[in-house]
């Protein structure tokens, strides 16, 4: 008994990993623009079909890995130039829907490279499962939760020491304010999306060996990211994380001890009844206008 | 008498008391001000009696009826009205638009009307009309009628405020700095239109920093300070009063009463 | 002063608005496409778009009186299209009910869902209620694809055809005359309402809230109102769409769909009722004439969609509006 509990955890955690990843890449655009980046799903599949086609290219897996997720972010920030900075005094629904149709350019251009089929990168390490405490456990997702805690420290050293993740920081707090102190807040948005696009594909590459890979395995990716982005709390670093693992947990404990076919439905039901109570999120802020 | 009495009033934001133990009295028919120094918490006063913001602790009674802790729609269903600091035009609609829908609570229409477009409505529909339109004369905006509201100058705009505020006829009008960013002019207007609403017998009190409109049209005066009442009385006596002076409007020595406008 | 120039500097910016307004002379140039287009529908084929089109204009028309004028959003709008067909779909055939009969009622279930989920839900704001919509709306596509024996999975089901006295309602061009009239009538009842006390305390609302509220509008009442009129616009249609195709699958519910529907109003312009229907008709067409680009239409349509947004940022017929406005002024 104890033995399923830790197994859906094991994998709610797996894909919470992921999910939180996705929904970091959400809250650091949301904070630089304070738009809803609808392409951001996409960037995964990228860094995900990307790493299939450079090992079927003949790279290492050693070699493939950073390649694919440098091909996200450069694909990020050519959309950023091309499709956001144009429309950037637009309001934000405008942004929202360039987002989407940036979305759809970018599957229509994957099912055009890649086709319409499935891929599955192979394991990091080894295939074969792990049996701990009465679960089996994949030895890829001990990849999965290590390389997601690995960015998440890396992005908070980001934030807390460098110039550019202070300033980004700062913009998200008050952009006009940021730009009076000499912040290049146009800047800030180029990076963000570049970071943003590099925490999705290298989410994309690390569930790429668990879970199938295809030209719209971005779509339920990113409304699953945006759903635990809105849980933590748009906007909030630790929201995302947090946002991330609930939701990845929810899915698993429901998948294991409801209904497998239910397990998105019950996960969005929680959601909703928190943000009912907490129109925040878990950690987000309560906003206030002043009259 | 009274129109509004409000009793120990208060309003907390986290640690910061925006507004502690206020009471006043408001007679029906006359211009009441409240003057205080920035942040004594006026705008949160008038946030409280509109409804806006929910006190803490208080009551509010208009009438003899309280109001405290209603939702902001009965507030003006009441009979109180208001204009913003901060304008709060609609910006997505005309200028005859705006005081057309300050008329909402003396049109109400039902859905299905609204739907159909039943004779009933359209003529209620031009009477509405025509009643704002008399409003934007009343303010001076009559050139506005089918301007759109984003395309006008920041003075018209606080005008615009007062005019919608009147359509729903409230028995008492909270006008929060009219005047704020209005050159001499200009506030010289709304002097001489808040003294033509005091003499056709609606009562307003009035935020203002402008101490040249808030002496030369106020019946009575409440000085707040950090949230605190700290003085009331006519016009002179708040001038010459030693705390208000000292908290507010100057030194003792002699540039007491050198009112800036 | 420059009082003068102030007004008529301010009058011009009046004439931009001019297509919202005439509800006399927009509405008979829409009556006249609808009666005229027959003369060049040339087949079957394009009176299915041109049905199509209609039935997604009407959507967008309500959907549009709930993003564009009351400033609220809803990735939801899918769930009630398809609960409308599926409910009328599901009446008719597995209960025996006649379809002039279960489709009103399926129509006035989904109002009633409304109803009862709007409360709670317009309490929320901005990306909250974005994301409630979009919750709720993926929720019942997992329900419809789900419980296959009542609604048969995510391969669908048979909808019974609409027999209205006797009469069997079916051939393109009498469904293609049906979803013109609901399109007509939508639009005369969307501009009856835009220009109203109730259409005013809607844009009220989308313009101060706050301000809205001390005129005595209660935003909680007047935002249900519009979100329950919406779901049912979207029922209606959804209903309709499914007597029409004869059959309804668990795609109508999607995200994706809801996410069509709402590119569709912003596309074509928000607070534009003519703008919802062209950004309808504009993108309901769009993937027919692409299909011929086979495995590039999916790229061709997001490009599509981002160089229009980027050069008519507040969407097709409010820009097209202003450069006539400024060209004439």
């Amino acid at each position: 008994m104890a033995g399923s509990w830790l197994q859906f955890v094991a994998s709610g955690l797996t894909t919470g990993a992921i999910y939180a990843l996705v929904a970091l890449g959400f809250s650091i655009i949301y904070n630089a623009s304070g738009a809803i980046n609808f392409a951001q799903g996409e960037f995964v599949m990228i860094g995900g079909m990307s790493a299939v086609m450079l090992l079927a290219l003949g790279l290492p897996l050693l070699v493939a890995l950073p390649l694919a997720v440098l091909a996200a972010v450069i694909v990020a920030l050519l959309v950023e130039k091309l499709a956001v900075e144009p429309a950037r005094h637009a309001g934000t629904v405008t942004l929202i829907i360039i987002t989407i149709g940036v979305a759809m350019f970018l599957r229509g251009l994957a099912q055009l490279l890649w086709g319409k089929g499935v891929h599955r990168l192979p394991a990091f390490s080894s295939e074969q499962p792990i049996e701990w405490l009465g679960a089996t456990i994949l030895p890829q997702s001990l990849w999965v939760m290590a390389g997601a805690a690995l960015a998440v420290v890396a992005l908070s050293w980001f934030y807390g020491r460098t110039l550019l993740g202070k300033a980004m920081r700062a913009t998200s707090h008050n952009r006009t304010a940021a730009q009076l102190v000499g912040i290049n807040t146009r800047g800030v948005l180029f990076a963000s999306f570049g970071l943003a696009a590099g925490l999705g594909a290298l989410g994309g590459v690390l569930i790429a060996p668990i879970a199938f890979t295809s030209y719209d395995a971005g779509i339920m990716l990113g409304l699953k990211g945006f759903a635990a982005a809105m849980l933590g709390g748009l906007g909030s670093f630790a929201g995302a994380v947090l946002g991330g693992l609930a939701l990845g947990l929810l899915e698993g404990l429901g998948a294991g001890f409801v209904s497998s076919a239910y397990k998105d439905a019950i996960a969005f039901v929680v959601i909703l009844a928190v943000l009912f109570l907490m129109p925040g999120g878990l950690l987000g802020g309560r906003g206030s206008e002043r009259v | 008498m009274t129109l509004l009495a409000v009793q120990g009033l208060g309003k907390a934001f986290g640690g910061v008391h925006a507004n502690q133990d206020l009471s006043f009295a408001i007679r029906a028919g006359t211009v009441h001000s409240i003057i205080g120094p920035n942040g004594a918490g006026k705008t949160c006063l008038i946030n409280m009696l509109s409804g806006v913001y929910r006190p803490d602790a208080g009551s509010i009674r208009l009438d003899g009826v309280e109001l405290a802790g209603q939702a902001t729609h009965r507030f003006a269903a009441a009979g109180i009205g208001r204009t913003f600091q901060n304008l709060q035009v609609f910006f997505n609609m005309t200028a005859l638009e705006n005081v057309m829908t300050g008329r909402h609570l003396r049109e109400q229409g039902s859905l299905l009307a609204s739907l159909l477009r039943l004779p009933s409505l359209v003529r209620a529909e031009g009477a509405c009309r025509e009643a704002a339109r008399g409003l934007l004369r009343v303010v001076g905006l009559a050139a506005y009628e089918d301007a759109a509201a984003d395309a006008m100058p920041y003075g018209a705009l606080k005008r615009l405020e007062i005019a919608r505020a009147l359509a729903a006829e409230p028995k008492l009008l909270l006008l929060d700095e009219p005047a704020a960013g209005l050159n001499a002019t200009e506030a010289h207007e709304i002097d001489a239109l808040i003294k033509r609403l005091a003499a056709e017998g609606t009562t307003v009190v009035l935020v203002e920093h402008n101490m040249k409109l808030v002496m030369g049209v106020s019946d009575r005066v409440t000085v707040l300070d950090r949230g605190r009442k700290l003085a009331e009385g006519t016009p002179d006596e708040v001038a010459r009063d030693p705390r208000v002076i000292d908290a507010y409007l100057g030194a003792v020595d002699g540039s007491a009463g050198a009112a800036h406008a | 002063m420059d009082a003068a120039a102030n007004v008529s500097e301010a009058r011009r910016a009046v004439l931009p608005r001019w297509w919202a307004r005439p509800r006399g002379g927009g509405l008979l140039l829409l009556a006249a496409v609808i009666a005229g287009l027959p003369l060049v529908l040339a087949n079957n084929y394009f009176y299915e778009v041109a049905i199509l089109v209609a039935l997604n204009a009407t959507v967008c028309v309500g959907l549009n009186l709930l993003i564009g004028y009351a400033g609220q959003i809803s990735l939801g709008h899918a769930g009630f299209f398809a609960l409308g067909g599926y409910g009328s779909a599901i009446l008719a055939a597995r209960y025996g009910v006649p379809p002039w009969l279960s489709l009103p009622l399926a129509c006035a279930a989904v109002a009633l869902l409304a109803l009862l989920i709007g409360r709670p839900t317009l309490r929320l704001k901005g990306h909250t209620l974005a994301m409630a919509t979009l919750g709720l709306g993926v929720i019942v596509s997992i329900v419809i694809n789900t419980e296959d024996r009542i609604t048969g999975g995510p391969d669908g089901m048979a909808v019974p055809p609409l027999v209205l006295f006797g009469w069997t309602v079916a051939g393109e061009q009498t469904w293609y005359w049906i979803a013109g009239a609901v399109l007509l009538v939508t639009v005369w009842l969307a501009f009856n309402l835009i220009e109203s006390p109730s259409g005013r305390a809607l844009r009220a609302l989308h313009g101060s809230e706050v301000a809205a509220q001390t005129l005595g509008i209660d935003s909680g009442r007047t935002k249900l109102q519009v979100f329950v009129l919406s779901a049912l616009v979207a029922a209606v249609a959804g209903a309709l769409m499914a007597h029409y195709a004869g059959f309804i699958t668990p795609a109508k519910a999607s995200f994706m769909h809801s996410v069509e529907l709402v590119i569709m109003v912003v596309f074509g312009g928000m607070a534009s009722v003519f703008g919802a229907v062209v950004g309808a008709a504009v993108l309901t067409m769009l993937p027919q004439v692409l299909t011929v680009l086979k495995d590039y239409e999916m790229m061709v349509f997001g490009a599509v969609l981002v160089a229009t947004m980027v050069f008519f940022p507040q969407g097709l017929v409010p820009t097209l509006a202003q450069w006539w406005a400024r060209r004439s002024a």
